[in-house]
């Protein structure tokens, strides 16, 4: 396995970093001018990288397919981004984040990457409010932090429920700098169509202008892939409706291995679908479960009243719900980790539990909250004998306060108000933790083509902790990149530009036209949204929270004869040379259908239960731990990495095995 | 009413490009849930088209929940349409009735030319950005840790809700004299109530302003009318703001 090397630098873990900064070459800044770097991708980490590519001197061409950059889907998330700063003073540290990070990831990410990760996220926040980025901040002046997802310190920083949109426009700010000084020309309004490799090295693109049609060759020293995750290969995800794979599919066409792809985080709490016409999901952050009680009723004629309207959740008495995280996992209660979460609701839904028409919903109810807070505020403020709706309206109040904003999004999108009955949720798919395989230099297997953020499989092992992902996107941008590729274009100073006229990049674009002309001359029956759904239900049902070889067999079949179809019978109508979202659109779901063999293939081949990966056939015989998920370290402990060999089905495999000197593999428990 | 829901008429503006004329097409949708979302009324019409052969009606989005300022309907006259507070992707079809006539059409402005249908062209926006919508602080790791300057809350707060702007443009097809104003001003006050700003906040007033009208945005007469529209509740307050900054560079500014 020679192909597979992941450049992990000597030395002790906590010095690595450091060291393989002093000893890598770097450019001379007269250099750098002489060099062009094409990254894809305006989220986090594209943005990030864009921007610091830029300030460091190399000439930067950047592409989204929005209509402007600041618009990537980074933008969307909630909750908040990790450092560890220690500003609580409650026992964070550098070795603590990363440890972390490497068990929440249930022990299959890489030790280098994590702890070097964990090593410049403190740098990550002290660069944001530099750039203005308006964390939240207590009454003194200084960054607040709140707790996230089971960890035991509060080190999430935030900005409201908006940290996403923050943090990017930080990043989109920090590269409207280097577009006015004509040092990243940004190509908006774009999509990467392939991949152009001269002489074994990644050296530009094939782009297509979404508004004109017109495909066009850009030429570079080195790619830069952050196109985001692969979720959307369900159809339904919290993600954004144009987040797609191929870009991070073109490249794994190319020579770049593809890792893990079956490592999917379903996150737990997310408002149900409503109907057919379902086009995405939504999240409820999961900053919710501090206050939030899981339940569902413990008798299935109150399940039925429910849902046939003629019972309220309110009038369920307390004796008769099943608090089922509570009573499953008394130790983390309801604030288990998201994949477990996730599990233990679609147990009780697949049980026949599920409260709402479709039998896919659990109740999270902040009836306890309200009154427990409402019982604390009415002491402070000396009203030691309101009344039991006093309390309320004083509890109401401490749960806006910290929630509002979310609440006022459920009840725009269900019309219930959840202050007066349980919201009802449901997992969702939300994060990709496989991706495009890299090395410690995040180097894809193609010389040359790099992958950052969401697109690459480097820190989150099987599942990722909340608030990780943002803090991954930009070290990966501001902090580590920026370095490594240095190393790399260092041998390129004397190349010259580029030039476009190849053979190669001839055949590129070529390939690329006559794929486009094929979807317009098709002139099927069925629309791509008709492929894209019976995708996702197939992933959903087969490949989705809980996977049997079976049903991983069956997947595999079935995402072939959709292939099959999908390729003999889909409709784009208008014209190549306009703005046709149509046509964008079959091209990436053209994408998915192999994406999803793959991943279905992966999921089989992993006959463990890993974090977001669980095995029907792994699951822990008896004792405390009996029935749930069981990892299987004497047989499982690498990264799987793809090779494409023409057909999903021929891919071939090579591992990355792991090796942990600084964390002891255990078990993870949570009872 | 069916029992599957509403029927509604739907008048939808079509546009080929932006050396099209364009005019209104009239479209029929039944069925229509008033648990959808407005976008996924318009996918069900697309579909529609789509299986008829047609061509689908182009409309930008993304995240569908109302924070990366894609969407971008003119919905009977308003901005976003007849809820507050939301953008499009949030507005839901229980705002509507069984055998209503909807109107769509896109942002009318003319820093904002039709590109097809309902898409249009807001990189005017980006460029009043690159001109100074920034602070100039390059990456390294060597900035001075995030608490060495406390910033006061309320300053904090203030900026914050500035910075929540999604871009969408709204504010400017909603005015009358389809002026920027209160985008503009949204990022000139969240740099200028930080410290962190302070130091380039003529420059970048005086810059973003003067980009703003060579993009052939309109001016401001306090209509108000954008802070209604506005899906963020984004203040007039920052226009006032904004005003104050302007005055005072023009005069200092050793430009
Ligand atoms: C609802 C939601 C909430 C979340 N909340 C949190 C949170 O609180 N904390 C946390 O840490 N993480 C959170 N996450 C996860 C996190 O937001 C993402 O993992 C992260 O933002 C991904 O960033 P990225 O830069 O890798 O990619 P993205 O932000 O997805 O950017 C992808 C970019 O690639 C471009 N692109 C893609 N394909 C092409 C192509 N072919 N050609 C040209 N351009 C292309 C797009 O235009 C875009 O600019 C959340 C995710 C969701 C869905
Ligand atoms: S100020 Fe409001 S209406 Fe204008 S672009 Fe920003 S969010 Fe949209
Ligand atoms: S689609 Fe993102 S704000 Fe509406």
């Amino acid at each position: 396995m020679a192909k597979l090397d992941a450049k992990i630098p000597e030395g002790p873990i906590k010095d690595k970093w450091t060291n393989h900064k002093n000893n890598i070459n770097v450019v001379n800044p007269a250099n750098k001018r002489l060099i062009d770097v094409i990254v894809v991708g305006t989220g986090l980490a594209g943005g990030s990288a864009a921007a610091s590519l830029a300030e460091l001197g190399y000439n930067v061409k950047s592409f989204c397919f929005q209509d402007s950059p600041r618009r990537a889907h980074s933008i969307a998330a909630q909750g908040g981004i990790n450092a560890a700063k220690n500003y609580q003073n409650d026992g964070d540290s550098t070795y603590r984040l990363f440890y972390d990070t490497v068990k929440g990831g249930d022990y299959r990410s890489r030790e280098a990457n994590v702890y070097r990760l964990a090593e410049v996220s403190t740098n990550i926040i002290d660069q944001c409010v530099a750039q203005g980025v308006p964390f939240a901040r207590e009454y003194g002046g200084l960054l607040d932090n709140r707790s996230f997802g089971g960890v035991l310190v509060s080190r999430t920083f935030y900005a409201k429920g908006q940290t996403g949109q923050q943090l990017l426009l930080g990043a989109y700010s920090a590269m409207s700098r280097q577009i006015g000084k004509g040092k990243i020309k940004m190509f908006n309004r774009h999509e990467m169509m392939d991949l152009v490799i001269v002489g074994g090295k990644a050296r530009g693109i094939i782009s297509r202008n979404l508004i004109t049609g017109e495909i066009a060759r850009h030429s570079a020293h080195a790619v830069v892939i952050a196109s985001g995750g692969y979720g959307n290969v369900f159809f339904l995800s919290t993600n954004a409706m144009g987040s797609n794979t191929s870009a991070a599919w073109k490249i794994h066409k190319k020579g770049a291995f593809f890792a893990n792809p079956c490592y999917t985080q379903i996150h737990p709490t997310c408002i149900p679908r409503s109907g057919e016409y379902q086009s995405k999901l939504t999240l409820m952050s999961e900053s919710l479960r501090n206050d939030g009680r899981i339940w569902v009723p413990k008798n299935m004629k109150d399940v039925e009243a429910i849902r046939a309207g003629s019972m309220k959740p309110v009038e369920i008495k307390a004796e008769d719900r099943d608090y089922y995280l509570e009573r499953r996992y008394p130790a983390f209660g309801n604030l288990v980790p998201r994949d477990v979460a996730s599990r233990a609701a679609k147990e009780r839904c697949d049980a026949g539990y599920g409260v709402n028409a479709t039998g896919e919903a659990v109740y999270l109810d902040f009836a306890s909250a309200i009154m427990r807070y409402g019982k604390e505020k009415a002491i402070i403020i000396h009203e030691p004998n309101a009344s039991e709706a006093r309390i309320q309206e004083l509890g109401k109040k401490v749960i806006e306060d910290k929630y509002g904003n979310l609440f006022q999004m459920y009840e725009k999108i269900t019309n219930d108000n959840p202050y007066e009955t349980p919201m009802q949720i449901y997992p969702a798919v939300h994060y990709t933790m496989g991706g495009v395989w890299v090395d410690y230099n995040l180097m894809t297997t193609i010389p040359g083509c790099y992958a950052a953020g969401e697109a690459n499989f480097s820190d989150h092992g099987a599942n990722r902790l909340g608030a990780s992902a943002l803090m991954q996107g930009l070290a990966d941008g501001y902090f580590v990149l920026p370095y490594t590729i240095g190393d790399y274009l260092a041998n390129d100073i004397r190349t010259g530009e580029v030039s476009t006229s190849s053979a190669e990049f001839d055949e590129a674009e070529q390939v690329v036209k006559e794929r486009l002309n094929f979807f317009i001359n098709n002139k099927g029956t069925k629309s791509v949204d008709h492929f894209h759904k019976r995708l996702g239900k197939v992933m959903w049902d087969k490949v989705g929270m809980s996977r049997n070889t079976q049903g991983l067999k069956e997947a595999a079949d079935e995402i072939r004869v959709i292939k099959e179809e999908f390729w003999k019978d889909v409709m784009v109508p208008g014209e190549l040379n306009e703005l046709n979202q149509e046509l964008e659109k079959a091209g990436r779901v053209a994408d998915f259908l192999e994406l999803g063999e793959l991943f279905a293939k992966d999921a089989l081949d992993r006959n463990e239960s890993c974090g977001g990966h669980f095995r029907e056939e792994s699951v822990e015989p008896d004792g405390e731990q009996k029935g749930e998920a069981k990892r299987d370290d004497v047989n499982f402990k690498y990264a799987a990495a793809w090779e494409w060999k023409g057909d999903p089905k021929d891919a071939e495999l090579h591992k990355e095995e792991l090796t942990f000197n600084d964390i002891e593999l255990k078990q993870r428990s949570y009872k | 009413m069916t029992e599957n829901g509403m029927n509604l008429t739907l008048k939808v503006w079509r546009q080929k490009s932006d050396k099209d004329k364009g005019q209104i097409e009239t479209y029929q949708v039944k069925d229509i849930s008033e648990h959808m979302s407005f976008l996924e009324m318009m996918d069900t019409m697309n579909e529609q088209l789509i299986t008829a052969g047609k061509e689908p009606v182009a409309f930008d989005h993304d995240c569908r929940e109302g924070i990366c300022g894609s969407c971008s309907l003119f919905i009977n006259g308003e901005a976003h349409g007849p809820d507050r507070g939301v953008t499009t992707c949030q507005l839901h079809m229980r705002k509507f009735k069984d055998g209503d006539t909807i109107y769509i059409e896109p942002w009318r402005s003319k820093a904002f030319p039709v590109i097809k249908d309902l898409v249009v062209d807001r990189t005017g926006f980006d460029r009043i950005m690159n001109a100074g919508g920034f602070i100039s602080v390059n990456t390294s790791g060597n900035t001075q840790d995030a608490n060495s300057i406390p910033i006061p809350k309320d300053d904090a707060d203030h900026a914050f809700d500035a910075a929540t702007c999604i871009g969408c443009g709204a504010c400017v097809a909603t005015c009358k004299n389809a002026s920027a104003m209160l985008f503009v001003s949204a990022k000139v006050s969240q740099l200028a109530l930080l410290p962190q700003g302070k130091i380039e906040a003529k420059d970048r007033v005086l810059n973003m302003v003067g980009q703003m009208d060579a993009e052939g945005f309109g001016s401001c007469t306090n209509t108000g009318a954008c802070e209604v529209e506005c899906p963020k509740g984004i203040s007039l307050d920052n226009i006032a703001r904004m005003n104050r900054e302007f005055m005072s560079a023009s005069i200092t500014s050793d430009k």
